[in-house]
């Protein structure tokens, strides 16, 4: 009788703490959503200005002289070998102060991760603009387009076509690096739910929480690109593996 | 002016960064030989496991694929005590270890099992039909082929480790990244001592990149190249 | 005298479909059989059954009187070992060299040592006329050429018997002579051989039996002489003449 008292005690003690953590997070889950919008304002930005260096960035890289392509070449293997963390730590304590630019943390972290995406995406870039057919540049040159018109009309519509499996690659990934920006406080997703669960102590059920909604944006994101690369799709034209 | 002071970068941040290199490499590799091996387990089970061994293989790739690897560690080392009566306190070595070996492993198994997938069945059928064992088919023609196509995925895959190290500092593990934070702190020079710790890191991505360029080179055979 | 091998009663069925469909055949010496027939008639799974590559859901295999027990893998490995075979797309190993590719199954299978090994496959290659290609992986050398070293990387392992799965098929026509007098010396020599092939003179000139399948059953089977006389008859001339239409015709086209 004893015994079945105690283990009836134990039993609702046990379901009185899950309560308690069901309580934390439903309490606690609208100021963690509020930070999807600084999330995916963060890797918009970041995807819109990787992609606006990065197109350019290709381009000199295929078809610039010499001089120009080891520049180039300088940016990408620096952006690329140099960590996203200390990136962010050099830009946000030292380069930005260095140069006058006093910015908040989101805008700061939202440049270096389009800094550092132009650095890939130039790569993804590269790679579908060296995939062409060399026949393609020729064909233009020879209806007597300027090289500016060919890499305009015949070069980039084929290539970034080609390019949308490797850039929503670089959206998840891109997507995974945002949430190192809470180590110079922008407060997104990552860093709310750290702030509350320093707070709460819960912290295993608030990341678990927090790895499902990036799992969820991560999925829905590359959805939109499928869905973009079915209505830009042009028939038989994929890359060929 | 300060800049131009030598013998702060000497006697200052080049022992701090260099031990933090240390440190940091303490982390990759025993991460990358751990989980490689892990990886090539995982990529075996994914390709030649049983129904459900395949499943919660796949699950726990796409599991650990999918989400932040900031967030597995913040689970490995502030979460895992979390659990009742288990209570799994990791120090911040251990965790930062762990989450580097899952993720890298499961990385690693993509590539494993797209170069097993990749071998043709004619190659196994040939094989067989010169009488040779199970075993010896295995050792000797998907083993060396498989080998030599994943080469290429899996050190990227390295060098990839070496620049998410730097996240071991989330759970305070001092490495490179943690001690140029500790020297920033110490000598307000934000700008000298991550630019420092960057090239370190350079260093290390770019020694990793030129080795595997020379194994690749070593291994090249023609028709295991890039182009596929 | 035994017979060297023979196939009894094979039958295969994939979902409902009856790939092969109860089929049995005898292997002498001097033996060249001929599989003649329309895609998807079973000539491909009946000689992979043969050396169970394709495991039949019926059937046995009797190799020189004695039958295989092909749940055990010695004795399959040991038929496998006597039963040489070539594919229609060469299955070289792509990470080895022309020269390895026939020294593997020798180290591994005839436990030869490396010299030996190495021995035997110049010798091979020196027959096919590729010595000068040893040292050449796969993709450095032509259709022609990779068939031509298949050939010799089952001839090494010294077998009693050849099956031949359409060995020209996949190859450019200007490169299917160069294989075609490889098999003919082989012919010649007097090297068993089951072969499934569409090249008619080669049929005219060599096979000492023409079997024409279709729906996975043998529809006739006799001497070449007979089934492809002028006038007679027969499904195989009628198929053959529809082959020699199509050759014709492309000659013409190209």
């Amino acid at each position: 009788m004893c015994k079945t008292f105690v283990f009836a005690i134990f039993i609702l003690n046990n379901i009185g703490l899950f309560v308690e953590t069901i309580k934390t997070i439903y309490i606690n889950l609208p100021y963690i959503l509020e930070g999807t919008y600084t999330t995916v304002l963060l890797i918009l930005g970041a995807l819109a200005l990787g992609f606006c260096l990065g197109v350019p960035l290709a381009i000199l890289q295929v078809y610039g002289n010499r001089f120009i392509r080891q520049i180039v070449a300088l940016y990408v293997w620096f952006f690329r070998g140099v960590p996203i963390l200390l990136l962010l730590f050099l830009f946000y304590f030292g380069l930005f102060n260095l140069i006058g630019l006093n910015l908040d943390a989101l805008t700061a972290s939202g440049l270096v991760l389009g800094l550092t995406s132009s650095a890939y995406q130039s790569q993804i870039f590269r790679g579908s603009i060296q995939s062409l057919p060399l026949g393609q540049f020729k064909a233009g040159s020879a209806l007597g387009m300027t090289n500016f018109q060919i890499i305009k009309n015949i070069i980039l519509p084929q290539a970034l076509r080609l390019s949308i499996p490797g850039w929503s690659n670089e959206y998840s990934i891109l997507l995974k690096d945002s949430t190192l920006c809470f180590a110079v406080g922008a407060s997104e997703i990552m860093a709310r739910t750290h702030f509350v669960a320093s707070r709460t102590y819960e912290y295993l059920p608030l990341y678990i929480v927090a790895g499902f909604l990036y799992f969820l944006i991560t999925l829905i994101g590359i959805r939109i690109l499928r869905f973009i690369e079915k209505k830009y799709a042009i028939p038989g034209y994929t890359l060929s593996v | 002016m300060e800049l131009l002071d030598l013998a702060f970068y000497t006697e200052r941040i080049i022992p701090k960064l260099t031990h933090g290199m240390i440190e940091s490499l303490w982390l990759i590799i025993p991460a990358s030989i751990i989980g490689g091996a892990f990886g090539i387990f995982m990529g075996v089970l994914r390709v030649f496991g049983s129904k459900w061994i395949k499943k919660i293989a796949d699950s726990f790739v796409a599991i650990v694929r999918g989400v932040p690897l900031t967030i597995q560690l913040m689970i490995l080392y502030f979460g895992l005590p979390n659990i009742p009566y288990l209570k799994l306190y990791l120090d911040p070595y251990q965790a930062a270890l762990l989450g580097f070996i899952f993720c890298t492993g499961a990385y690693q198994s993509e590539y494993i099992r797209g170069a097993l997938l990749s071998i043709k069945q004619g190659q196994i059928k040939a094989g067989q039909a010169l009488g040779m064992t199970k075993f010896q088919i295995i050792w000797s023609i998907i083993i060396p082929q498989a080998f030599r196509k994943a080469i290429p995925g899996c050190g990227n895959e390295i060098i990839y480790l070496i620049k998410y190290s730097s996240l071991a500092y989330l759970v305070t593990h001092i490495e490179l990244t943690g001690e140029a934070k500790i020297l920033v702190s110490r000598t307000f020079r934000p700008t000298e001592v991550y630019l420092i710790a960057g090239c370190y890191y350079l260093f290390l991505v770019t020694v990793a990149t030129w080795i595997l360029h020379l194994l690749e080179r070593k291994l090249y055979i023609p028709g295991f190249g890039k182009a596929k | 005298m035994t017979t060297l091998l023979s196939a009894k009663n094979i039958s295969v069925t994939l979902g409902n479909r009856k790939i092969l469909d109860n089929i049995s055949l005898d292997m002498n010496a001097g033996d060249l059989k001929v599989l003649i027939g329309p895609s998807g008639a079973g000539k491909s799974t009946l000689l992979q059954c043969i050396n169970h590559l394709i495991a039949p859901d019926h059937g046995e295999i009797y190799l020189e009187g004695k039958k295989i027990n092909t749940n055990n893998n010695k004795e399959l490995c040991h038929l496998r070992q006597n039963v040489g075979m070539i594919f229609q797309d060469f299955n070289l190993f792509d990470h080895l060299t022309a020269l390895d590719n026939i020294c593997l199954a020798l180290i591994k299978v005839h436990k030869l040592s490396k010299t030996e090994a190495q021995k035997r496959a110049r010798k091979e290659l020196d027959r096919v006329g590729l010595s000068n290609r040893a040292g050449l992986y796969p993709a450095q050398l032509s259709g022609g050429q990779k068939q031509r070293v298949a050939i010799a990387r089952a001839l090494a392992m010294d077998p009693k018997i050849l099956l031949l799965d359409e060995p020209t098929s996949a190859l450019d026509p200007e490169l299917v002579g160069e294989v075609l007098l490889v098999i003919n010396d082989l012919a010649k020599n007097g090297m068993p051989m089951i072969m499934a092939t569409h090249q008619m003179d080669f049929v005219r000139s060599l096979a000492t039996e023409v079997l024409f399948m279709e729906h996975g059953i043998i529809i006739e089977q006799d001497s070449p002489k007979i089934l492809l006389a002028e006038g007679a008859k027969t499904r195989t001339l009628d198929f053959c003449s529809k082959l020699n239409n199509l050759k014709d015709g492309c000659t013409i086209l190209g």
